[in-house]
């Protein structure tokens, strides 16, 4: 079974988004049931820090060694720092994908936004769909 | 007494189709039918079935088609071509020609995607990128592209992507480039909307939308120019420049990577590959490290296996067009791999020093040419050239030069009405020189090579190279004949090829290549051709076209050919440029809507995305048929915008589709055209036919249906046949005029792409006769419904037409066994390589699943022995799922299993050695050993390395 954390919220194209200490920045990254199903990451492809991006507008692609998937901003926002880490070893994205392995932190352009995804529990039901 | 009662007895197709009549019976009882043409009926709808017979020449002997071919390449006239433009006659190292050219363990294997059981082809093109890594002086390069003129297409494409641009791009293309690449780059940029200007480079200006560039370097004249100022002008405006080069010439010129070039491209037939009127040949492409994940076409890469060996597999395979869909930006998915093996070959049999030497040795007779033509009077154009040179004089003189020329069996170049061009190679010895200034002398006394002797080099010194290239130790111990035959022999032992066992790939038809057929291939009067040769000195070419493309125009049922593309993807390209020719013709450019199913492979987006189409995605239903409601939606809702649907037939999924009338009709009253994918086509031939079932085109895979070998991973050929309406605009070309006022452009640097394995076609429907040919089919289908038949009930199968049956190949389903044991398809496969087989493709077109494709050259018996396999692996799966053995190491995880793995002083499997390695009869008879364990493509991903490594590696691995 893939760990879906009861704190996170979701969208249904398997992103998660991560409250952090500033209360308008979130950290985003995919979740382990998207790692899982892609298999070993090898490659993640990450905005500039300063990119802008609209709700659901791809801001990466995600390579693994068989499949390719573009990355979807789960909200509106500016894209504060990337984690470069993932340069270097892409497979944290599977090792730990809600911690090391996270990919962007965007600040948020508009709070109301967040009602539109996920909790854990809909997002289990999504993947057991 | 009728002659044919002297025929000789021996036939052509029992020695094709592999089941004897006996066992076709007996198959055929097993699925529950007395008579093959019962069975043919239940599968092929009514309404398509063609009620033949086909319209072909009666089947002719083996024997009788050689001498027929004989006869045709007798009115070929191989004349001494000096005509350049990327095509240099060489000299094949014979070992090389009959131990790779000629030989059946190298060109009957199919691509290197089963790394394990490929490592001797994957290190030959391991050799072949690093040298053109070395020569171009650019750090990656790939493992072969189609022609020079694709492969600058190419390069294109990769700037529209890697560059940032707003508004329409704008390329710029040297004017001396040679004109097919000018033409297949303008034919390409026009469907993608891109603006082409050609000029001189010296005037090239990166103002505002320009993208990026394209040089010839040596140019189509000559002549030498140093780009290094043009380099920094394209970096400083954020552009990307190519240069189309010559690894010969940068033997002795400072490398394009060494000036600034971010992108080398060519062709690299002169390194040992025959001209074959056009090809194959192998196009190399090489760029910096910061585009390597933009890099067109296939790359080798170096990884490791299970036991931390060194292994080689292709790497970063998400760039390709069948993943990236209609978001990739090339629709290549093949390389020109027997070609591309060769010249690498070429390069290590003669090392840097021999190929510095051939170049040297080429320049200076190049020099003493010019040096000669000076002193007869003409104007050398350039001072600064390596192998061409171009002559002024004046118009009359150069008409009689021409005419004197032809007269002495030679072929100089015309560059306008006063200019010559003289292009030399390899072949040219100091005679073919004085013939040359014999007919420059036009009747005077030609002067001496002695008193031309004093000719200097035209290497400009600021371009002389100075940096070592092949320093890898591959290039350097194979000097001898004997240790380069062992060479050959050793990396191609490490290879399953048709000659060991069968290849049961899906949707690729890995059928006999006869050796009939191949013979014709090496034959001089086929392969010395230049493509740009007068047609004349070809009627035997021109015979052989004509009657081949009757022949497919007959077995497709429609009327008109093109012989240009040289791939399959080329000929989706090809044919989509035809129907878009046509609809502009008729008013109707706007139209630029192409359905197609979801199912459908993904060189299809791709191709369509490259001839400027939008792609609109129709449901398949749960039986993997289209969703006909759905395409007749989406037909309607694009009606003023669709152009095209794209379908292949037999589908995808190996079933005939029942609706395909209904299909094509629906597409034609919205206005769109139908493209048939042929690569099924192997299951029509001789009983439906793309045209009568409502298809305007199809192109079709001539490696696949029509014999040509897969060549280990290229060369293939994708002509396309067209209805009625379509035939004025099928493709033309620059130099040589095909007969299409309103063609569609060009496709191929070569009219006819890649000539020289047309004859294998040719003989292969001339030795089966429409007979032949339409049992060849039946059987193809019996074996698919065969296999599916006894491998039922031991594993699931997907999709099958209204009676129960697949047409020629049948999709194994494991996915259970994911949950059951932990066992995933890529296990299977690898276990299958226990047992001597090629494993079938795997998830294409269902993820995770195994398609099947025995074709009708395989004999019973080794149908047998595969199903047997196959159930054999099912109970080692059993094992897992009844907790006898770990659901992380067993049989299946662990394998392929190799000789070292076997004979460590360590075993820690709970499996013996004997059933990791002999699991069947079959293995004990003839085991084919993996030489390397499973390959990690992750690894080789994350660390990407696509040269030669240093030697030491392998000596760390080993310890």
């Amino acid at each position: 079974m893939s760990n879906i954390p009861a704190d996170l919220l979701y969208t249904e194209e398997h992103e998660y988004v991560k409250k952090t200490a500033d209360a308008s920045v979130v950290q985003i990254g995919i979740t382990d049931y998207a790692q899982g199903e892609l298999g070993d990451v090898v490659y993640v492809d990450l905005p500039k820090v300063g990119a802008s991006f609209g709700r659901m507008d791809a801001f990466g692609t995600i390579e693994a060694v068989k499949a390719v998937s573009e990355l979807f901003s789960p909200l509106a926002g500016t894209v504060v720092e990337v984690n470069g880490a993932l340069e270097g070893d892409p497979s944290l994205v599977n090792k730990d994908p809600y911690g090391a392995g996270w990919m962007i932190k965007l600040r948020v352009k508009n709070a109301g936004e967040f009602d539109q995804l996920l909790g854990s529990a809909e997002y289990q039901k999504h993947v057991g769909k | 007494m009728p002659d044919t009662t002297f025929a000789h007895p021996d036939r052509f197709a029992p020695r094709h189709i592999g089941p004897t009549p006996a066992d076709q019976r007996e198959m055929l009882k097993t699925l529950g039918y007395d008579s093959l043409d019962r069975f043919i009926a239940d599968v092929i709808p009514k309404d398509i079935r063609f009620p033949g017979p086909l319209n072909l020449p009666a089947a002719r002997s083996e024997h009788e088609v050689l001498a027929d071919l004989r006869a045709l390449a007798g009115k070929n006239e191989v004349f001494r071509s000096y005509l350049g433009q990327g095509y240099s006659d060489c000299l094949t190292p014979p070992v090389i020609l009959r131990n790779i050219l000629e030989n059946p363990g190298w060109y009957t294997a199919y691509t290197p995607y089963q790394a394990e059981i490929a490592q001797g082809r994957l290190e030959a093109l391991l050799n072949y990128q690093t040298m053109v890594a070395d020569l171009t002086g650019l750090p990656v390069a790939n493992a072969s592209l189609l022609d020079e003129g694709t492969a600058a297409a190419e390069a294109m494409h990769m700037t529209e992507a890697a560059v940032t641009h707003e508004g329409k791009p704008v390329y710029l293309v040297d004017e001396g480039c040679h004109p097919p690449t000018i033409a297949v780059v303008r034919t390409r940029a026009a469907a993608r909307g891109i603006e082409i200007r050609v000029g001189d480079p010296a005037g090239f200006a990166f103002g505002a939308g320009v993208i990026g560039a394209l040089v010839q370097y040596p140019a189509t004249d000559g002549r030498i120019t140093d780009f290094r100022a043009l380099a920094e002008k394209a970096h400083a405006a954020g552009a990307i420049l190519t240069a189309a080069t010559d690894l010969l010439a940068l033997t002795l010129l400072v490398p394009p990577g060494e000036w600034g070039a971010d992108v080398a491209i060519g062709n690299s037939q002169r390194f040992g590959v025959p001209l074959g009127y056009g090809g194959p040949h192998a196009a190399f492409f090489a760029t910096r490290e910061d585009f390597k994940r933009h890099l067109p076409g296939r790359i080798i890469g170096v990884s490791r296996d299970a036991e931390g060996r060194p292994g080689l597999r292709m790497a970063l395979q998400t760039r390709e067009q069948h993943i990236r869909r209609d978001k990739a930006t090339s629709n290549i998915c093949t390389a020109q791999v027997l070609l591309a093996v060769t010249a690498g070959m070429y390069a290590v049999y003669h090392g840097p020093e021999g190929l510095k030497a051939i170049a040297e040795r080429l320049h200076r007779l190049t020099a003493i040419l010019a040096a000669g033509a000076q002193r007869l009077g003409y104007r050398v154009v350039h001072t600064a050239y390596f192998d061409t040179i171009a002559l002024e004089t004046d118009a009359a003189t150069a008409t009689k030069i021409h005419a004197a020329a032809r007269q002495r069996r030679v072929n100089l170049r015309p560059l306008s009405a006063t200019r010559i061009a003289i292009a030399l190679h390899e072949t040219v010895g100091a005679d073919e020189v004085r013939a040359l200034l014999d007919i420059l002398a036009a009747g005077r006394r030609a002067p001496d090579l002695d008193e031309l002797a004093q000719a200097k080099s035209a290497i400009p010194a600021a371009l002389a190279r100075t940096s070592p290239y092949l320093t890898h130790p591959v290039f350097h111990r194979h000097r001898s004949e004997t240790e380069m035959l062992r060479y050959l022999k050793q990396l191609e032992d490490r290879d399953l090829s048709l000659t060991s066992a069968m290849i049961p790939l899906g949707s690729c038809t890995m059928k006999l290549n006869a050796t009939a057929e191949m013979i014709p291939v090496t034959w001089a009067e086929f392969g010395r051709l230049h493509p740009f040769a007068p047609v004349e000195q070809a009627q035997g070419y021109a015979e052989l076209f004509r009657r081949l493309e009757t022949w497919l125009a007959e077995i497709t049922g429609f009327a008109g050919v093109s012989l240009q593309p040289n791939a399959g993807s080329q000929g989706e390209y090809a044919g989509l440029l035809v129907i878009r020719a046509y609809q502009k013709a008729q008013g109707q450019a706007h139209r630029d809507v192409c359905l197609i199913p979801q199912s459908a492979h993904g060189t299809n987006p791709a191709s369509a995305v490259m001839a400027g189409l939008k792609v609109v995605v129709v449901r398949t239903d749960a039986k993997g048929n289209i969703d006909v409601t759905d395409l007749k939606a989406k037909a309607k809702e694009h009606q003023a915008q669709l152009a095209a649907l794209m379908v292949t037939y037999p589908s995808t999924h190996g079933v005939f589709e029942s609706a395909i009338k209904d299909i094509c009709r629906a597409v034609h009253q919205c206005g769109g055209q139908v493209y048939m994918d042929g690569a099924n086509l192997n299951a029509q031939v001789g009983l439906c036919r793309p045209g009568d079932i409502g298809a305007d085109v199809c192109h079709l895979n001539l490696h696949k249906t029509f014999c040509i070998p897969h060549g280990g991973g290229g060369p293939g050929m994708g002509p396309i046949a067209v209805a009625p309406h379509l035939v004025p605009f099928l493709p033309q070309h620059p130099l040589v005029n095909l007969g299409h006022p309103q063609g569609a452009g060009t496709v191929s640097s070569a009219p006819w792409g890649s000539a020289s394995i047309l004859p294998i076609s040719y003989a292969y429907i001339a030795m089966m006769g429409p007979d032949g040919l339409t049992d060849a089919t039946k059987v193809a289908i019996l074996s698919a419904n065969y296999v599916a038949r006894r491998v039922a009930g031991h594993y699931g199968l997907l999709y099958a037409g209204e009676k129960g049956l697949v047409a020629h190949e049948c999709i194994i389903d494991p996915r259970a066994f994911k949950a059951s044991a932990g066992i995933e398809v890529e296990d299977i496969a690898k276990r299958i390589i226990d047992y001597g087989f090629h494993p079938p493709t795997i998830s294409f077109p269902v993820p995770g699943t195994m398609m099947v494709e025995p074709t009708e050259s395989e004999p019973r018996a080794e149908l047998d022995r595969f199903c047997d396999a196959l159930i054999a692996i099912r109970e080692e799966i059993r094992e897992v799922e009844d907790g006898k053995v770990p659901r992380d190491n067993n049989v299946l995880k662990r394998a392929p299993h190799t000789l070292a793995d076997l004979v460590a002083d360590r075993w820690d499997r709970p499996y013996s050695r004997e059933r990791a390695a002999f699991p069947s009869a079959a293995t004990r008879q003839h085991k084919i050993w993996p030489p390397v364990g499973r390959v990690d493509g992750a690894y080789g991903d994350r660390n990407l390395i696509c040269v030669c490594p240093p030697v030491e590696s392998y000596a760390e691995a080993a310890d």
